[in-house]
């Protein structure tokens, strides 16, 4: 039995690389700014379903909220083995609270067609709240099963599966459509398929090509007409299309979503300010890290009652 | 449903009847917001057969225990709990709605503000009542949930609103409020619920579920020796290990050392840890990032170790010893046992 399947990645900043000059004036931080990587326990999910076709057939079809640059992501997620990906990538999606982004989301779900099971990763590592599987799974009025670690046993349109649960885990039955989210501890995601890398190495979203080719059009500005840029682009286009290497980039109107549902627009909760960390030298005694001064310490310790 | 409106209502989380401590320390924090308010505190409990558990509840500092008593709610699955959840908070309108940030409660939780289209944050570490004004509009509002919590790597706290949109969710993880003092004599009111369900029940079925004694009793201990990235290894946790033996202590870690393999997550203090309040807490190779902090910084006494004076750990410790750990346990050790 083959299943229709849909994985939710998203592309992270590197939050160990974070400092106050990415953060912009209104609170939110500048993404662009940072080096950004595949959310690691994305890969988990990808891994997941990617091994449920290898077992059972069917098709994976990776999906991502982001700003144009994670079509990077889509790449990576192709060279692992996706069989289509696609990229939601507009203004009206940015700044968008985890339900605003369940609901773009699940719109380009819908829009995909038919499934039988959509994956995510059970927390992305920039907002750690692991609210958006199980809100897409609400906009897709669809179960949900988190913090899945193993994929049991699949038939007659039910799943079996492990789940993590407070001190230990649980099996679940479960029936389909079906959302997962997956935990680091579930697989090691395979690497890049060499044949695979080096075809979709050469993947692309129309706004990357339009890019390349406005700077040979204009080398200066990269803003040329943007009739001649259309005309220029077009054979490019076709060609990548035509060979199965053109990433779509969905807009609002693309997958019918409304636009005061997304972004910020569609966000109930707003960041009222944001504090940096300002690090003060702490009241602090200093301690020399020698055999005196620490038995010193510990003595204290125990006259203080801190001890034992 | 009587008219309960507005108010603080907090989701108790049980399992086999036995009410999570997470949910007895929102109590806390949710009568200081029902205060600041002028409302009352509510909670709701799913579940089946309950004995005492309404009257615990009340003793804890709830004014009114919702309950909705069914088979179908014996053991938690999501849909049916969502459900019943999200149709008895649009019946009374709370002004707030918290959970525990328990694997359950970030199962459930994200689910109810879903069906309701309200805001939720995850994992504050404070929450309080504020005013704020619109920045942009400026649409003033008055007695607004703070939801407050680290972000972004640690480097900055965020004060999150949800200002045009109710309930006012939020999720606070086990051990970041206190519990409070139980009152037995304290009355408040029991009301039963009518359940509601359709399908949900069936979407998932458990077969199975297997837990363990908690083996890390990390909030209970009065000395806590915790392993960062500094520790480098698993082998190198041996060293932490044993000075927390000596002192009677028990082994806490950072998340780096727990994503590093080092030790398990059982172990791991900070905002997506355990929150701990021992009489002395060791960081040991433990860079102090504001997550971490965020779980330690209340302890009684903290001695910090790390080779790297600039270390954010220093900025709470009371003692700071700027060495490396491998030399400087040892040292702990020997002067513990020869005094």
């Amino acid at each position: 039995m083959a299943f229709r399947m849909i994985v939710l990645v998203k592309q992270v900043p590197d939050t160990k690389n974070i400092t106050a000059q990415a953060m912009k004036e209104d609170g939110t931080v500048n993404r662009s700014a940072l080096p950004a990587i595949f959310n690691p326990e994305d890969l988990n999910a990808l891994e997941m379903a990617l091994d449920v076709r290898d077992h059972h057939g069917g098709t994976v079809t990776v999906l991502c909220m982001g700003p144009p640059s994670a079509a990077e992501a889509m790449r990576e997620a192709l060279m692992r083995g996706a069989d289509r990906a696609a990229l939601l990538s507009d203004r009206a999606f940015a700044v968008a609270d985890t339900l605003a982004t369940a609901y773009a989301l699940a719109c380009a779900v819908r829009h995909v067609g038919e499934y039988d099971l959509v994956f995510a990763g059970r927390q992305a590592i920039d907002g750690d709240t692991a609210q958006v599987g199980p809100q897409l799974a609400g906009a897709l009025d669809i179960p949900q099963l988190t913090y899945v670690s193993e994929i049991l046993g699949v038939g007659d349109g039910r799943i079996r599966a492990r789940r993590l649960i407070e001190g230990g885990y649980e099996i679940v039955d479960a029936r389909l459509p079906l959302l997962l989210t997956v935990v680091a501890e579930a697989n090691e995601p395979r690497p890049r398929r060499a044949k695979l890398a080096a075809q979709f190495k050469k993947a692309r979203t129309p706004l990357e090509v339009r890019e390349t080719l406005a700077f040979e059009l204009d080398p200066e500005k990269g803003k040329p007409d943007p009739a001649a840029l259309d005309q220029r682009a077009a054979q490019p286009l076709a060609d990548l299309e035509a060979r199965g290497l053109l990433i779509p980039v969905w807009a609002p109107a693309d997958i019918d979503a409304d636009v005061e549902r997304c972004g910020a627009k569609g966000s109930p909760t707003k960041v009222k300010n944001i504090m940096s960390v300002v690090l003060t030298a702490g009241d602090h005694k200093t301690v020399e890290p020698a055999r005196e001064a620490i038995a010193s310490l510990m003595h204290e310790l125990s006259e203080d009652h801190v001890l034992d | 449903m009587p008219d309960h409106t507005g108010g603080v209502l907090v989701f108790a989380e049980q399992d086999g009847g036995q009410i999570a401590e997470v949910s007895l320390e929102l109590l806390s924090r949710g009568r200081e917001l029902a205060d600041a308010l002028g409302q009352h505190l509510a909670v709701i409990l799913l579940g089946h057969a309950f004995t005492d558990q309404p009257q615990q509840l009340i003793a804890h500092g709830c004014d009114v225990v919702y309950t909705a008593d069914d088979p179908r709610l014996d053991v938690y699955t999501t849909l049916p709990y969502a459900r019943v959840v999200a149709d008895a908070v649009t019946a009374c309108s709370p002004e707030v709605v918290l959970f525990g940030a328990s694997p359950a409660g970030r199962d459930l939780a994200p689910r109810v503000a879903s069906r309701l289209r309200t805001g939720l944050t995850a994992d504050c570490t404070d929450l309080r009542i504020g005013d704020h004004t619109d920045p942009v509009r400026k649409t003033e509002y008055k007695n607004l949930l703070y939801q407050i919590r680290p972000a972004f790597g640690g480097n900055i706290i965020a004060t999150i609103v949800t200002p045009n949109h109710r309930p006012q969710m939020a999720t606070v993880r086990e051990g970041v409020m206190r519990m409070p003092e139980p009152d037995p004599a304290r009355t408040g009111q029991v009301v039963a619920l009518e359940v509601a369900l359709d399908a949900e029940a069936e979407a998932v079925t458990v077969i199975e579920r297997v837990k363990a004694e908690r083996t890390v009793n990390l909030k209970g201990a009065k000395v806590v020796v915790a392993g960062g990235a500094g520790v480098g290894s698993p082998e190198g946790f041996e060293l932490i290990r044993e000075l927390a033996h000596v002192l009677g202590g028990e082994v806490g870690a950072s998340r780096a050392a727990v994503d590093g393999g080092f030790i398990g997550h059982d172990h791991q203090v900070g905002q997506t840890g355990t929150t701990v309040r021992p009489k002395l807490y060791i960081a040991a190779g433990i860079s102090g990032s504001v997550q971490h902090r965020a779980g330690m910084s209340e302890s009684g006494k903290i001695i910090a170790i790390n080779t790297d004076p600039e270390a954010p750990i220093f900025s709470v410790a009371h003692y700071g010893i700027v060495g490396d750990l491998f030399e400087v346990i040892p040292m702990m050790i020997e002067a513990y046992r020869s005094k």
